[in-house]
């Protein structure tokens, strides 16, 4: 008779103990999972539809020019649409990337490394990404041809 | 020792496999994220330099590459469903591998009507 399937146990330990901080991280690790979940759903739903609408309507990857950009952020819709687009799949794959490290990375200095420029990333894409959606100006260019420009 | 392994459920069978291509490519998204917030930020400098800067995307190699980006988009989202399922659905768990192939087939059915389309855009001018 074949032997019943057996699951070993995980390796523990690597690299020495784990440093634990004295103060309960509360339910971070929880919290966290569950927005992978939750955000992920969104992020189908974000990332399939900005796809279309940029990729397959129109002339696909020709129609992408300054002009086009401008046009879908004269509308909040899309403004928020990228917005929400921009934060949750920063946020999502900046725990994701988290999650990498604690996994592969034993050494507490290299840990360390890692995650603060993983955190540094993440801030600079956030708030540059931010800012260039809500700071957007059609009329940069002083000879723009642009309908919203001309009618100033 | 081999028979223990040849009994093992999840290492070297679908749940271990979709496990490293989730993985993968959500390491690969990622990047991408980060390189495309900075080329869409071009549009804070100069219409030119956002034009010269999504240029880019219209060169045919780049082109080819972006359906791997979105091959890559459509596994990890249509995988992450699935893990939702696992965790969510009394029956998940029990179907797992069965939803993986359920995984592969509307990764198919999304994406081979985006490559024709792409591609034809890509390389039809």
């Amino acid at each position: 008779m074949a032997a019943p399937p057996s699951i070993e146990a995980p390796r523990t330990n690597i690299g020495g103990p784990r440093r634990r901080s004295p103060r309960s991280k509360g339910n971070f690790e929880l919290n966290s999972w569950l927005f992978m979940r939750g955000s992920g759903l969104l992020l189908l739903v974000l990332v399939l539809g900005h796809l279309f609408v940029n990729l397959m309507t129109g002339e696909g990857v020709h129609q992408i020019d300054f002009a086009f950009v401008a046009g879908k952020w004269a509308n909040p819709f899309w403004q928020f649409w990228d917005l929400a687009l921009l934060w949750l799949a920063e946020l999502h794959g900046t725990n994701g990337l988290r999650t990498i490290i604690n996994d592969y990375s034993s050494k507490p200095t290299n840990r360390f490394a890692l995650k603060a420029l993983l955190y540094f990333s993440a801030l600079v894409v956030l708030i540059l990404g931010t800012l260039v959606i809500f700071t957007f100006d059609p009329c940069i260019d002083p000879s723009s041809t642009l309908s919203v420009c001309s009618a100033k | 020792m081999a028979s223990s392994v040849a009994g093992t459920l999840y290492r070297g069978r679908e749940g271990m496999w979709t496990w490293v291509l989730h993985r993968i490519t959500g390491v690969a998204i990622f990047f991408f994220l980060f390189a495309h917030v900075i080329d869409t930020a071009m549009v804070r400098v100069s219409p030119h330099a956002y034009n010269s800067a999504v240029d880019t995307y219209k060169n045919p190699v780049v082109g080819v590459l972006e359906l791997g980006l979105v091959a890559a988009v459509l596994y990890h989202g249509l995988n992450g469903v699935r893990i939702i399922l696992v965790d969510f659905w009394e029956k998940g768990p029990r179907y797992q591998r069965q939803m993986t192939y359920g995984v592969a087939v509307l990764f198919v059915v999304l994406f081979v009507p985006f490559a024709i389309r792409h591609l034809s855009i890509v390389f039809g001018g």
